[in-house]
């Protein structure tokens, strides 16, 4: 091998050891001043929490990373990247191999080395580029709707990313051209190559070539594979391709448990708040060094901004674009050359104070990424730091002065929230009680606002009453003693309001002496199990009924001579952030005679209705209504009416039904109420309460 | 410029109704904040302030109960509150609290005076008569301010959506009229944060008001008792069903030739 | 009773509905005097002005000067003081220009102040039990007021019935020479007249209002369908406009609009004072409710308690099929 070098003239001054070690050298130092600087900012950022549960997080690098769970979400996409990353796995090594055998011939790598080894490499460096040339076809042909960054980001984007797929693809070819070339050990000819694979195709190609001509090949090739490979190495921090380093460290420290939301500081106990000088997210520095590795790793693939349901609407919000202008920023104001310049606010430059109070947190976002991205918890800072600034929409300070004042979304008096139990007939026939000193049971019916004080919705309370009673639980309700749970106070970023709303209902909740919760509300369900601590265990009321019906202790009648063709909407904070996509599913099965299709999105990839709670007072900049894309998704599923277990899904999904223009074509009905028509019940009752029965549709 | 803005507390009414208990209003389920149109004047302050410099001064007449609006004011980022109490201020009228307010501002000096438009009462007296007292400069209805200087160029709500534009000289009073801005958010915890900060209390000897121009003694114009009228004839209502009342309506519409 | 006024503002020789009003209020307050009326301004505005008045007032005073040439409530009240007599009682308007007025002419008067008066409940000697409202009209109150040193009393708009031509031929006395020059720290520059926008709700026959009770933006478009079968424009009371849903020039009341239709329909509105006192005329008023209790009904010659949501689609599609049958 250095006998082939040394037959190459080089200059004086640089012998070609001399040219590969610098070349080494050069590389190594750039990358490494090149992710000093990059990790900078992380160093004055926000502490955040990751070190915990190493195992778990370990799992979860081997299903993610590893095993590239998410990517196949999108098929072909996913098949291509999973193709490409497997390569890059198995060309690491003789990558690594390679370099170091430049200036170290003898090197050989342990246990990925040898023959097959080499086989499979020359496989991987084809199929990888191969994939390159179908990635670059993809973007600049066939453009897909999701690369396409919105005009203000500039076209600088698609010529960045296919700067990248080009430079992969020649290092895959001097990667090939080296393997086409080398020499094996032994005697002078040259090594094999698997068959057909790339290099055994530029060896093709060079036949002719002398032996000298194949050594001056092959060490054009090692140069060319040196020089692309540090040019990716320090090109890649400054673009979308720096996920390729930062990926196994966004996974490992990626956030375990969902539905729940980063307290103000970690580190910084409740009782300690007050002396938190600011609260959220207003300049770069506020975010954690997480969210900011956070902002470094996206790969602008627009996987969460397709399932947007914001996006979609047209509201000024996509979740790629709050990370990419991010990392922008960063860029920008923490660059690798030149003095750091920071301390800008974001909302106001970067961010519109609509993007962020468009968001419903339905978690579409971070249930997609393949590199688990984080979404909620910066938009829930965002929000902190614009509440603590005032900076609220006034179509959001009404109904926050009424939870503060009134503990619920409407204003309504305190004494009116057990109202909705108290009606005429429903009050002989199912009796509730309400839980204070003298009065006690074994579960609490947590009724949250808008059951409560709605009148649409108070019908879910009765339903869900008769059917507690039914499946013969031992309940009652906290009356005037209950207010909101606060689970969109928080998620809005008003935490001061929200721990004095949870403290209240804690502390009812511990003086009814109740073992157990159940509600029909999914964001209750939500708050109680994951935003509440020490409280008995929380159930919806969809999964209390799964196991009525198994237990046999509720029937069902079946339906008959029903035109409804059934489909089942996921609430976001029953399905997706909960889990709880079965139990609905297996009740409405078990009524005899029920019609049901599945919706293209839906379980994990349920499009949200357009929010709850606090969410039904923002007025956003839309171009048109997330609940009407849902009810038109229903359509198109074949269905003609919508089940949901949530009762802002039914009001939003409702509303929809109406602004599509689709009421004769379509119904929508909430789980409960439908469970309710269907039980054969323990006492028969009058029928004045079917008012929202949904007849046959074209009766 | 110093900014004086008067407040006052009153009951929230915007989504309960009020009930009659006797010939007084039910108060055990009221929950008072900041009368809105004083909020909009707080937060015009404020901007002004902001523009220009200065300090903006919230002041009150009440007791102990008036101290929560003030200190949701102090929160929204008002520099100094005051609270004008005294025994012998009780049962003021309109003219009562506004001669308070006239001693506190002898004693200082304010360049501009913002009061709400009007409160719950919907009296809409107390900036007039206290400008009147002051030999002040008054606007009513203000829906925007533009600082120039020593003067100021103020817009008044009319009829027909029309803003009457005027030129007043500081120093005045303006009463300002809600919708002129957006005022910010005040939570929980901005309250807590001023929690500490000290309300002066003034009483009657302090403003060295007459305690015969104050209190229920000098009130000129007494509420007597609250009452809801007994409703007159009012409207025929129709009592069919839905489809019955659209039809009666629209023959209703084309009897008086607006179906054409 | 001491002598009675009544304050006029008159612009452009216009004088408004209110001038017949007031008469009947200070009959109600002391049925042995008439009052005289006092109107101020400048040129031939104010001789048009005064001559419209003696139909119905016994005296007009007229006090002109060219600082008066549009009415500024703080030279109004310079000029007053002069001329007016000591313990009068003084009737405004309550309307924007009242709201100026009234309580400093009250303090500079030396008298008490009775604000947004809507009903006289009884007079004994001097002192007058009168009714005012409260929390936007939810409750009334009954007040009393010595007018023994006088008062400045502003009346409610439409709280009383007038009769704009009394038959009384009354005499205009000049003023102006007792009022000297005038001068304030407040000077009017100029009206902004408000953008009628794409549509003048004061031109059309038939009006679909909205309140609050549209409760959305959205539905709107509810109340714009049933407008366009009935060839009719959408308007709209206060709320609506403050919440950005619909613009100012569509607001009806008393800081927007005054119309005169023929046809009313109030969808979702409550029935505030402040809203009604913009309809003029003698409209059909239908009102469309879920609130029994609105205080609509109160005004409305029709009432229907329902879900204007429901309500307003079920009358559109009648009024279609009546179109349909008249076009036939």
């Amino acid at each position: 091998m250095v006998g082939a070098f040394s037959a190459i003239s080089a200059s004086p001054l640089l012998s070609p050891e001399g040219l590969i070690a610098s070349i080494h050298v050069i590389g190594i130092i750039l990358f490494i001043y090149v992710i000093v600087r990059r990790m900078q900012p992380l160093l004055h950022a926000q502490s955040d929490c990751r070190f915990d549960r190493p195992v778990e997080r370990l799992k979860r690098v081997g299903k993610y990373w590893l095993g590239q769970w998410r990517h196949p979400r999108y098929r072909f996409a996913g098949l291509l990247h999973v193709l490409i990353f497997a390569g890059f796995l198995l060309l690491a090594a003789r990558a690594f191999s390679l370099l170091i055998k430049t200036v170290a011939q003898e090197f050989e790598m342990p246990v990925l080395s040898g023959r097959s080894y080499d086989i499979l490499t020359d496989y991987a460096a084809t199929a990888v580029f191969a994939c390159m040339i179908v990635a670059i076809v993809r973007r600049v042909v066939f453009k897909p709707a999701r690369y396409q960054a919105p005009a203000e980001f500039g076209k600088w984007r698609s010529v960045d990313a296919v700067i990248l797929l080009v430079a992969i693809a020649v290092l895959m070819l001097a990667d090939s051209v080296v393997a086409a070339t080398t020499l094996a050990k032994n005697d002078g000819s040259l090594q094999a190559v698997a068959m057909y694979s790339l290099p055994w195709l530029l060896r093709q190609l060079m036949q002719s070539n002398t032996a000298g001509g194949l050594a001056n090949a092959n060490f054009a090739g090692n140069v060319l594979h040196a020089v692309t490979f540090y040019f990716l190495l320090c090109y890649r921090p400054f673009g979308i391709q720096f996920h390729v380093e930062t990926s196994l460290f966004t996974i490992y420290f990626s956030k375990l448990d969902r539905g729940t939301v980063k307290p103000v500081r970690w580190g910084v106990r409740e009782e300690n708040l007050d002396q938190v000088k600011t609260f959220g997210v207003k300049t770069f520095q506020d975010f954690t060094w997480k969210h900011m590795l956070d902002f470094y790793s996206c790969a602008d693939c627009g996987r969460c901004a397709e399932q947007c349901p914001a996006h979609a609407a047209g509201r000024p919000l996509a979740p790629r674009s709050l990370t990419i202008k991010a990392r922008d920023y960063a860029f920008r104001h923490y660059p690798v050359f030149g003095k750091f310049n920071n301390s800008h606010a974001l909302v106001g430059t970067i961010y519109s104070e609509d993007e962020i109070w468009s968001c419903t947190t339905c978690g579409a976002c971070e249930e997609e990424c393949p590199l688990f991205v984080e979404y909620i918890d910066k938009i829930v800072d965002l929000r902190r730091g614009l509440i603590d600034d005032g900076k609220v929409p006034q179509s959001l300070q009404k109904p926050l002065k009424a939870l503060e004042s009134r503990g619920n979304l409407y204003g309504k008096l305190e004494k009116k929230r057990a109202d909705w139990a108290k009606t005429g007939e429903f009050k002989e026939e199912c009796p509730i009680r309400i839980l204070n000193n003298g009065t006690r049971a074994e579960t609490l019916y947590f009724v949250d606002s808008t059951i409560s004080y709605d009148e649409r919705m108070q019908a879910i309370g009765r339903a869900s009453a008769r059917i507690l009673q039914a499946s013969g639980e031992d309940f009652g309700i906290l009356g005037a003693a209950e207010k909101d749970s606060g689970h969109e106070v928080r998620r809005f970023g008003e935490e001061t309001l929200f721990i004095a709303l949870r403290d209240h209902n804690t502390d009812a909740i511990h003086r009814s002496g109740v073992k157990r919760i159940i509600t029909s509300d999914p964001h209750a369900f939500n708050a109680l199990r994951h935003d509440y601590k020490d409280l008995p265990p929380v159930e919806h009321i969809t999964e209390a009924v799964a196991r009525a019906v198994s237990e046999r202790r509720i029937h069902l009648r079946p339906l008959s001579d029903d035109t409804r063709v059934f489909a089942y909407h996921d609430p976001c904070y029953l399905g997706r952030h909960n889990q709880v996509y079965e139990d609905p599913r297996a009740v409405l099965d078990a009524i005899p005679g029920l019609k049901r299709v599945e919706m293209k999105h839906s379980k994990d990839r349920s499009f949200c209705c357009g929010g709850g709670g606090l969410m039904l007072f923002y007025e956003p900049k839309e171009e048109r209504r997330i609940g009407v894309l849902r009810v038109r998704m229903a359509a198109e599923a074949g269905a003609n009416a919508i089940v949901t277990a949530c009762p802002f899904c039914l009001a939003n999904l409702e509303d929809a039904i109406k602004t599509a223009g689709l009421k004769e074509k379509m119904t929508a009905i909430d789980f409960a109420e439908l469970v309710d028509q269907q039980l054969v019940p323990k006492i028969p009752r009058k029928d004045s309460e079917m008012q929202y029965e949904t007849a046959s549709v074209g009766d | 410029m110093e900014i004086l803005v008067c407040v006052r507390r009153v009951p929230d009414t915007s989504e309960n109704e009020i009930e009659l208990e006797g010939t007084d209003i039910a108060r055990d389920e009221l929950v008072y904040s900041i009368n809105e149109p004083d909020n909009y004047a707080v937060e015009e302050a404020l901007q002004i302030r902001d523009r220009v410099g200065g300090t903006v001064t919230v002041v009150t007449v009440g007791g102990e109960d008036e101290e929560e609006v003030l200190r949701r004011e102090l929160a929204m980022g008002a520099n100094r509150a005051v609270l004008l109490s005294d025994e012998c201020f009780t049962g003021s009228d309109g003219r009562g609290i506004a001669t308070i307010l006239k001693k506190f501002v002898e004693k200082e000096k304010f360049d501009l005076i913002l009061t709400g438009v009007q409160a719950e009462d919907g009296a809409a007296q107390v900036g007039g008569m206290l400008a009147a007292m002051l030999d002040l400069p008054f606007a009513s209805l203000v829906n925007s301010i533009e600082v120039n200087g020593r003067k100021l160029k103020v817009s008044r709500e009319i009829e027909g959506g029309n803003k009457e534009v005027n030129e007043i000289e500081l120093p005045c009073v303006l009463s300002i009229q809600t919708g002129i801005n957006e005022p910010r958010y005040v939570g929980m915890r901005g309250i807590r944060q001023v929690a500490s900060v000290p309300i002066a209390t003034l009483g009657v000897s302090e403003v060295a008001a007459n305690t015969d121009s104050v209190g229920s003694k000098a009130a000129k114009v007494v509420r007597i008792d609250y009452f809801v009228p007994v409703q007159g004839h009012g409207a025929e209502i129709l009592r069919g069903s839905r489809e019955e009342n659209a039809e009666k309506v629209v023959e209703l519409i084309a009897a008086r030739g607006g179906l054409r | 009773m001491n002598r009675m006024f009544a304050y006029i503002v008159q612009r452009a020789g216009v004088v408004d509905d209110s001038a017949a009003e007031l008469v009947q209020a200070a009959r109600k307050i002391d049925a042995s005097q008439e009052p005289t009326a006092v109107v101020t301004g400048s040129g031939p505005g104010l001789e048009m002005a005064c001559e419209s008045l003696r139909s119905s007032f016994v005296e007009v005073w007229k006090i002109s000067n060219e600082a008066l040439a549009y009415p500024n409530a703080e030279l109004v009240r310079q000029a007053l003081v002069r001329v007016l007599p000591p313990k009068c009682v003084v009737l405004i308007s309550h309307d924007h220009f009242g709201i100026d007025l009234g309580p400093g002419l009250s303090i500079k008067l030396a008298c008490p102040f009775v604000s947004d008066l809507v009903s006289i409940e009884q007079v004994r000697g001097d002192s007058l039990t009168l009714v005012r409202q409260q929390f936007g009209g939810q409750v009334s109150a009954h007040y009393e007021c010595d007018l023994a040193s006088g008062a400045v009393i502003n009346v409610r708009p439409g709280a009383f019935r007038g009769e704009p031509n009394g038959g009384i031929n009354g005499v205009i006395i000049g003023k102006s020479s007792e009022v000297g020059t005038l001068s304030a720290k407040r000077r009017y520059v100029e009206t902004i007249v408000a953008e009628t926008g794409d549509v003048d709700i004061t031109k059309h026959a038939v009006l679909v209002s909205v309140g609050r009770g549209i409760q959305e933006k959205e539905n709107i478009s509810i109340a714009e369908e049933l407008a366009e079968a009935l060839g009719a424009a959408v308007s709209c009371s206060r709320p609506v406009v403050d919440a950005k849903w619909m613009a100012k020039s569509r607001q009806v009341g008393t800081s927007g609009k005054t119309v005169k239709p023929k046809v009313y329909l109030a969808c979702g509105i409550s029935g505030a004072f402040q809203h009604v006192a913009g309809l003029k005329g003698k409209p059909l008023i239908i009102a469309i409710n879920k609130n029994a209790k609105a205080p609509i009904f109160q005004v409305a010659d029709i009432g229907i308690v329902d879900d204007l949501l429901e309500f307003l689609p079920e009358l559109t599609s009648k009024v279609r099929e009546a179109r349909g049958a008249v076009t036939k």
